[in-house]
């Protein structure tokens, strides 16, 4: 029997009221701004303007703020905010060979035409906890040196000129697919995997590259190449027919470069895997080039044998708001459903009574 | 490209002035970059222009931003961005425009009144009143660039042997 079930209206406002009093906290400390928020935690923000699948960091910070830091739950506020805005089109491909460098490292050549940079990084840093950061102290002003002007070519460009590792190819006559306008469909295209990696959760595709790693389809990677920087994001409206600079877009990109493949036509090559993510996040930009390069392997002829390989699997489950709305969706009533298993397990427990009544007077 | 017809029959394609594009796209990156407190001191600096009116009011909305594979391969879509856009028409017929990244819709429609005037006879003064803005950028942009040159590494290659 359906049982419609009413209630909890006043338990559900009251409970919002004392979610709001507790993300506020004691009184006597100062409110967090959305502005502090975005230029102090600026890797929270940037993490969930890259899987919110949105850019706008103010935007971000703000949903931080009302999801009292818990992360996912701001990358869910952002996703249903975009829900709200009309689209007005798609960008022109962004340049990243254009990027205002401010981070350039090369694990595959020491001296690299526009060199090594560093830039604001955790990297080399002891891991110890700053307890200096907790007394407020003011850091000295940033060292400054004479910035070498000229190119900073891809290292990929670098390879790609002796043709020793595959060549991407634009194609540019071919529709772009979008998983926000269309359901994903198997087997999925590059366009669409990358997109789905793109605004995947950082901590699946974390350890689906871990596992590449580790043996679960391995694929012998180097870092080619990691830059992060802005990029001016440009956009060509109809009225006026010429690229319209938008504003600078902040982006990490990685090129990892992977074992080689070759056959009867094209001698073995370096193949390449390819991650781009909004914001200043190696982690993720790395992760998301090994997974693109494991999510390859039938391009390559290879088999399918590992979870990282397997493109149904890692696109299907990647998605955070997707996989928290379906797991946390347990814990709202199940009355009735639950109701239907209980009857279910009674009647099967009194078989098997009946069963075993049936098979001990049949002994006797 | 926009995915869409243009909702605005008053909007007319325009007839790209070829050379001055270039310019014109310098002058919407400043003022994409700029605060809307700035674009508004630079409006009223400029005294009496002609009045404006909305073709199309300024509106947030969506840009798809896409990437290249590989960075130089196929396109994707790698995620949205929020972009303000305004149309205006001033008193004699010129047209401007502004797409920002963001959602500062007075930021937007100043902006699109900037790029109308800035078409016609007021460009110097137009120029004129931004300059201190492009000032402003440009020696933060050099800032940031000395502060990122002073972490590049100068590897030292370990010679063993020869005393």
């Amino acid at each position: 029997m359906y049982v419609a079930v009413k209630g909890g209206e006043a338990a559900i406002d009251n409970a919002h009221a004392l979610l709001a009093h507790e993300r506020r906290g004691p009184a006597d400390v100062p409110e967090i701004a959305p502005d502090q928020i975005e230029h102090q935690l600026s890797l929270a923000v940037d993490r969930v303007m890259a899987e919110g699948s949105l850019y706008d960091p103010a935007l971000a910070a703000l949903a931080i703020k009302q999801a009292r830091g818990d992360l996912i739950e701001a990358i869910f506020l952002v996703r249903a905010f975009r829900t709200t805005l009309p689209r007005f089109g798609h960008s022109e491909p962004l340049d990243t060979a254009r990027m205002a460098i401010e981070r350039r490292i090369s694990a595959t050549y020491k001296d690299l035409p526009g060199g090594q940079v560093l830039g604001p990084t955790f990297d080399y840093t002891h891991r110890l906890i700053d307890f200096m950061l907790a007394a407020g102290v003011t850091p000295p002003e940033p060292a400054e040196a004479e910035p070498e002007c000229g190119a900073v070519p891809r290292v990929t460009d670098l390879l790609d000129g002796e043709q020793l590792i595959e060549a991407e190819t634009p194609r540019d006559g071919e529709p772009v697919g979008d998983l926000t306008r269309a359901p994903l469909d198997f087997p999925a295209d590059r366009d669409l995997r990358l997109q789905a990696l793109a605004r995947g959760d950082e901590g699946f595709l974390l350890a689906l590259g871990y596992s590449t790693q580790r043996g679960y389809g391995r694929t012998h990677p180097f870092v080619g190449e990691i830059r992060f920087g802005e990029v001016m994001a440009e956009f060509v409206p109809e009225e006026l027919g010429f690229a319209v600079p938008l504003g600078p877009v902040a982006l990490t990109e990685c090129q990892m470069v992977n074992q080689f493949h070759g056959n009867a036509e094209q001698p073995p090559q370096f193949t390449r895997g390819y991650g781009l993510v909004f914001g200043q996040s190696e982690r993720k930009a790395m992760s998301m080039s090994l997974v693109d390069r494991a999510l390859r392997t039938r391009e390559f002829g290879e088999d399918v044998v590992a979870p990282a390989q397997d493109e149904e699997f890692v696109l299907s489950h990647c998605d955070n708001v997707q996989a928290t709305g379906f797991v946390e969706h347990l814990k709202l009533p199940h009355y009735v459903d639950f109701q239907a298993e209980l009857g279910l397990v009674r009647q099967m427990r009194a078989e098997h009574e009946a069963a075993r009544e049936t098979l001990r007077e049949a002994a006797e | 490209m926009t995915d869409g017809p243009a909702n605005d029959e008053q909007i007319q394609p325009q007839a790209s002035a070829d050379r001055s594009v270039a310019a014109r796209q310098a002058l919407m990156a400043t003022m994409a970059a700029a605060l809307y407190e700035e674009l508004g001191a630079a409006l009223a600096s400029l005294g009496d222009v002609p009045a404006a009116t909305d073709i199309r009011p300024a509106e947030s909305g969506l840009v798809m931003l896409r990437g290249r594979a590989g960075g130089d391969g196929r396109a994707f879509n790698l995620g949205e961005a929020t972009v303000t856009r305004a149309a205006v028409r001033l008193a004699d017929g010129r047209t401007g425009f502004a797409y920002h990244l963001g959602r500062d819709s007075r930021k937007a429609r100043v902006a699109a009144i900037l790029d109308g005037l800035w078409q016609g006879p007021e460009r110097p003064r137009v120029e004129k009143a931004l300059a201190g803005l492009r000032e402003r950028l440009a020696a933060a942009a050099e800032t940031k660039a000395r502060r990122v040159a002073a972490t590049r590494v100068d590897f030292f290659t370990m010679v063993r042997g020869e005393d």
